[in-house]
């Protein structure tokens, strides 16, 4: 490793997924200072900033910053959605490799639960005021939920290549079963393929256990350079790639429903590592429905355009396959506080540190997160590898 | 394509601006509206103040009304008013041969009467006087 080469060195989790006691900005208070006890950094330490969150929407980055008291040199509050994150690593890591900074600290936190309860794919979300202006006024009236939304990706992949419900009821299957091994994880009970096709329908084809849940919770990460990271606590963890992009914003805009921006920006993480899918042992996805992990794992290249579905069918992303997916229970089981892309990268270093418990993935060396932001919208791809 | 007028509407209500206001105001003549590029030739649907392809200022092009479904769904869920009332209905993906695509709910028939390739029409409905938006049935 080159010295000014950007490493992940401290991650932390807020309470979830049920947390009632704390507030928005108290779990990104909490994920930073177990983040940063993680490492052992001081806070003073912290010189760069990256955040986002429902809260204060697009000043999220500048009210944490006052709230946490962080001096930034370098401040990033790029908005993407659930992805932004994954964008984060990208922007961090070239910020760190500049000299602009020597530390970062990333946060997200949200009450949402607690604050507004388990209507985040069924109402309540966006555009629904009784007047709507731009895009919104030719959507909103329509009453498409955000599950409908995704419903709408579903549809056309069954449509165009065959992709079965079963196929999708897999991976909330495979991803119950890690959830089973997270004693924090909000369902546990392990589900069958017939449990997921037999749960209502919200918005056809998706059944609720194709579904993630609500839930409260945040989390924090802690970049630095490789040099700076020699004598920490724990060990670092590689960023070996890092690549975003956007194909639409509005689902109505999706150009190609079954393909997102990661078609395009997967291979451009994969191309600065000069690695592929196959140097990959674990893999942690946007689950925020079923559909979205299929939909990455095709245009990351695991599998051809249209054969995500017998790809998942031969049970790969399962406990002991050959690509574990979501390993800590996924949005899918575990944790969606309405922005899941931080979760990603602290469970992937998780793995790459060795420290994932019963869910670890033996010698896993190679991690790929995928972030999906918005309905499939802003896509961003992070390779981690072991330090 | 026919005009609903006279009918309460309770769903959000667009409040467009000048540069959107043509759409509603065709629509309320039984005309559907999309953006052609006189530079570049590129089509779009929602209006905006430039031509996405090629950043000319785009001029309106009238539809003939009809379309398919490109994808859709059926949503069977939502606690928001007045959808709640209205479960199940069918939102879509229109596909028009223009070369546009519209969202809009499929009404007049069963939800289960619906898939993808199903042939449609529009008809508008009058959420205020002189403005309304496109909604879709099957083709007669």
């Amino acid at each position: 490793m080159a010295a000014r080469d950007p490493v992940i060195v401290g991650i932390g989790l807020s309470d979830y997924p049920v947390a009632p006691h704390l507030s928005t900005a108290q779990h990104h208070a909490q994920a930073m200072q177990r983040a940063l006890a993680d490492c052992g950094l001081p806070k003073r330490a912290v010189d760069g900033f990256c955040c986002a969150g429902m809260g204060a929407g697009a000043a999220e980055a500048m009210l944490m910053a006052e709230y946490l008291g962080i001096d930034h040199r370098f401040v990033d509050g790029t908005m993407t959605g659930g992805s932004s994150f994954e964008f984060y690593v990208q922007h961090a890591a070239a910020a760190l490799r500049q000299g602009l900074c020597e530390t970062v600290l990333v946060t997200y936190g949200s009450n949402f639960l607690s604050a507004r309860g388990r209507t985040l794919g069924t109402g309540g979300f966006g555009g629904r005021g009784a007047h709507v202006t731009g895009a919104d006024m030719f959507q909103a009236p329509y009453g498409l939920s955000l599950v409908g939304a995704y419903a709408m990706v579903a549809r056309r992949h069954m449509h165009q290549y065959g992709t079965k419900p079963e196929h999708l009821a897999e991976i909330a299957a495979g991803v119950r079963e890690f959830a089973g091994l997270n004693p924090l994880a909000m369902y546990r009970d392990p589900i069958t393929v017939q449990d997921v096709l037999a749960s209502r329908m919200i918005a056809d084809p998706l059944h609720k256990l194709d579904c993630c849940v609500v839930s409260d919770g945040g989390g924090a990460f802690v970049m630095t350079t490789a040099e700076r990271a020699r004598d920490l606590r724990q060990p670092a963890v590689r960023v070996l790639g890092a690549a975003g992009g956007q194909t639409h914003w509005n689902i109505s805009q999706m150009p190609d429903f079954t393909r997102s921006a990661a078609a395009k920006n997967a291979p451009e993480t994969f191309a600065q590592a000069g690695l592929g899918p196959a140097d990959v042992d674990v893999i942690q996805f946007y689950d925020s429905f079923t559909i979205t992990v299929l939909t990455l794992l095709e245009d990351c290249g695991f599998c051809a355009k249209g054969e995500g579905g017998p790809f998942v069918a031969e049970g790969h992303l399962r406990r002991g396959g050959r690509l574990p997916l979501n390993t800590d229970g996924g949005g899918l089981s575990s944790c969606h506080s309405g922005m899941r892309g931080i979760f990603l990268i602290i469970e992937a270093v998780r793995q790459l540190r060795g420290q994932a418990g019963a869910a670890q993935v033996p010698g896993a060396e190679v991690a790929l997160c995928a972030g999906s932001g918005g309905f499939l919208s802003g896509i961003g791809t992070v390779l981690l590898g072991r330090g | 394509m026919d005009v609903v007028r006279g009918q309460e509407w309770k769903r959000p209500k667009p409040a467009p601006d000048a540069l959107e206001r043509p759409f509603f105001e065709a629509a309320a003549r039984g005309e559907l509206l999309y953006q052609r590029c006189p530079k570049c030739g590129h089509v779009q649907f929602y209006p905006r103040a430039v031509c996405t392809a090629c950043g000319t200022d785009p001029e309106w092009a009238t539809a003939a009304g009809r379309g398919s479904v490109h994808t859709y769904t059926v949503v069977r869920q939502n606690g928001m008013p007045p959808f709640k009332d209205e479960l199940p209905y069918v939102v879509a993906m229109v596909e028009l041969p223009e070369g546009v695509r519209m969202m809009g709910n499929v009404t007049g028939c069963s939800p289960d009467e619906v898939s993808v390739g199903t042939a449609l029409e529009a008809y508008a409905v009058e959420f205020e006087p002189g403005l309304a938006l496109p909604f879709w049935r099957p083709a007669r």
